[in-house]
């Protein structure tokens, strides 16, 4: 904890521009993060390749934005210290991607729900003003696509598997819906980028998002989005649950604990 | 290494003595024809006819590797969420991967065998199949990650190059795919050890400690001396190995130690110099009762290693039952429609 | 341990213009999951253009104890390569 708070390698972002990246790169990182636990420890080894694959996808495009955030703003001396410093409250991902992998149904149906709205945030950069990001986005959507596939033919097979796979899936969404609303929260820093050219506005497919992965759960055994009273905010004021600071502790030990250093 | 036999002496002798299902007449004149088709060059396949004790003992060897490929990922997963930097997480997780992929290949060309993997794993997780020691030893510290890379990898590739040449077909394929894959493991270990090594003080002692745990236990991966032994002749007339245990260790050693002089870094061996006369290191006695003790009781992680093998098995079950629920599903639909 | 999966064996184009060639085997319980596997297993370091996925029992093998009788009758025949004719010397483009 002392070393966390003497060094703060990373500052905040200034720009609008890339405040709204770095929310990107966060969500990327973060959800490739917790992949990465299942490395060796997947239920089945054929799907350890694949959830590496899925690691390995998006911490490749979280690296992409954030060495390139790094050319727009200089908030860090390299991309490691801006991904692996900073406090938690400076992580503006959004609270989905840092649930845990309580089991296969949890991190199938946190994929989806994730991938199928990352897919229309990233469509929304593919006339970006910056060239480079519409670029990442480009690249990205390809992986994103196969990651829908393969999250989606899961979560059919857990939904309309067994009474057990169907009642693990119906406890993963009770659980993570809650979240969903806060993937196309509205707040300053989408208006500005909105504004300046860097993303068209993607919150407004929200409802055509709930009606697509509405109807997937549907066709999964009937699965049912739950009722929830209030969707649960924070991610993007760097307002976390308890499970993000378990993961920097893990993610962030050899830059904090040896600062400074080549590796 | 991967493909030694771990077995204790005890093992092998009650294994000779099993009667196999063939009789032995039969058997007699296949083995006289066989073998002249291994001396002549033939590669075997899947579904020739086979002496039953180059089955067992390929089903073994081919088993073991691949068991030794799956639990290989867990010592260096131990590091994937601490990682230093995002381009040695990258690496790390995609190596670890490739090690899934080997075992996936292994499993492959052991099942052409008549053995399901199923049956295979199950022997792991009794703690009834043997794979490497090596992977009983812990990885506390990052630079272990990189010698893991440097000695563990580099020692697999003195092993695994020749198996690429075995006389069963499906192993030898498989080995090809896995050598072509691995020949960066061995580089991403050795630069690791190097940045270390170029580092500070501490990343230097970091990477010196982590090879005085790892050396020794790499040497013991090509398993006890077996020039005298009678299964190690029967392999090789069969051309499931190519070359002893010794001859390999001393090819790896010889090969090893100027990679560590070029980094500054010291072998923890008192004995270890050059012998001008052989052209090779002389090197001190390797201490084969820790090996047994690991073989036999898993050394430190022995049973953390399994424990997690279980773990993600018994997690697979509702999952496997989901899956084949979901395609009875389907197929009942479309015989309905 | 249930035995719920099927074994699939995998035939990778590794360009267009080449022939789909035998890469190995997964297993899986369905197509679908067959070629995401097989995808994951074969083709991490860009090796395909194309897959082909078919389930191994469904492959109708020869057997092994007949390759005499099927393919030695084919090694005498030598007159259906080109090379047992002679030609001219001079003769081109034959």
């Amino acid at each position: 904890m002392n070393i966390a708070e003497n060094y703060i390698g990373a500052t905040t972002p200034s720009s609008p521009k890339t405040a709204y990246m770095l929310r990107l790169a966060d969500n990327a990182l973060i959800l490739g993060q917790r992949l990465s636990e299942m490395c060796g420890h997947a239920p089945e080894m054929e799907l350890d390749l694949a959830l590496t694959n899925i690691s390995l996808d998006l911490i490749g495009q979280a690296k992409l934005l954030f060495e390139h955030i790094l050319t727009l703003e200089d908030l860090a001396p390299n991309a490691d210290v801006l991904a692996l410093t900073r406090p938690q409250d400076q992580y503006t991902n959004l609270l989905l991607v840092a649930q845990p992998n309580v089991d296969f149904a949890h991190i199938v149906l946190r994929q989806y729900l994730f991938s199928t709205m990352q897919k229309i945030q990233y469509e929304a950069l593919l006339g970006s003003s910056d060239k480079t990001l519409a670029a990442i986005a480009e690249k990205s959507l390809k992986e994103i696509a196969y990651h829908i596939r393969f999250a989606k033919s899961w979560v059919l097979r857990l939904g309309d598997g067994t009474p057990e796979s169907s009642e693990r899936m119906a406890d993963a969404l009770d659980c993570l819906w809650r979240f969903t609303g806060e993937m196309f929260e509205r707040d300053n820093i989408i208006e500005q980028a909105e504004v300046s050219g860097l993303s068209t506005d993607f919150t407004s497919s929200y409802e055509d998002w709930q009606m697509e992965v509405k109807d997937g759960l549907a066709e999964a055994g009937g699965l049912v989005a739950p009722e929830v009273g209030q969707m649960i905010m924070g991610g993007h004021k760097g307002q976390h649950d308890e499970h993000l600071g378990h993961i920097l502790s893990d993610m962030q030990f050899m830059q904090l604990r040896h600062p400074g250093l080549q590796w | 290494m991967y493909s030694t036999d771990l077995r204790t002496d005890k093992e092998k002798k009650s294994a000779d003595q099993q009667v196999l299902p063939t009789s032995s007449q039969n058997d007699a004149k296949l083995w006289d024809a066989f073998q002249k088709r291994i001396d002549k060059g033939d590669v075997i396949e899947a579904k020739d006819a086979m002496p039953e004790k180059y089955r067992a003992t390929l089903l073994r060897q081919i088993s073991q590797h691949a068991h030794s490929e799956i639990v290989g990922q867990l010592p260096e997963g131990n590091w994937v969420t601490r990682a230093p930097t995002l381009k040695r997480k990258l690496i790390l997780l995609a190596k670890i991967q490739d090690e899934a992929g080997h075992g996936l290949y292994l499993y492959s060309a052991a099942e052409t065998l008549g053995r399901s993997r199923d049956d295979m794993v199950a022997d792991l997780l009794s703690g009834k199949a043997k794979y490497s020691t090596i992977f009983n030893y812990p990885a506390p510290c990052w630079a272990d990650i990189g010698t893991i890379g440097w000695l563990v990898d580099g020692a697999a590739i003195v092993n695994q190059i020749p198996l690429c040449r075995c006389s069963y077909g499906p192993y030898a394929r498989a080995m090809v795919r896995v050598c072509k894959e691995e020949s960066f493991h061995q580089r991403q270990g050795y630069e690791i050890v190097t940045t270390l090594a170029q580092g500070t003080p501490e990343q230097k002692a970091m990477a010196q400690d982590s090879l005085n745990r790892f050396w020794w236990p790499s040497l013991m991966m090509f398993g006890p001396s077996d020039s005298a032994s009678t299964h190690s002749s029967q392999n090789m007339k069969w051309k499931i190995k190519r070359h002893s245990n010794d001859v390999l260790r001393q090819r790896f050693i010889d090969a090893t130690v100027p990679q560590a002089e070029i980094l500054g870094l010291t072998i923890p061996d008192a004995d270890l110099k050059w012998n001008e006369k052989r052209g090779s290191y002389d090197f001190g006695d390797i201490d084969w009762t820790e090996f047994w003790a690991v073989i036999k009781d898993g050394g430190l992680c022995g049973k953390d290693r399994i424990r997690a093998r279980r773990a993600a098995a018994k997690d697979g079950v509702w999952v496997r039952a989901a899956a084949e629920a979901y395609v009875q599903k389907q197929s009942a639909k479309e015989q309905a429609a | 341990m249930t035995k719920n999966w099927h074994l699939y064996e995998v035939f990778i184009r590794s360009k267009n213009g080449l022939a789909h060639k035998h890469a190995g085997s997964v297993h899986a319980q369905d197509a679908e999951t067959a070629v995401l596997s097989a995808r994951d297993l074969y083709t991490r370091r860009g090796e395909a253009s194309s897959l082909w996925i078919m389930k191994s029992a469904d492959i109708i093998a020869s057997d092994p104890g007949e390759v005499g009788e099927l393919f030695d009758p084919a090694d005498d025949k030598i007159y259906r390569h080109p090379t047992f004719y002679t030609v001219p010397d001079g003769v081109k483009n034959m």
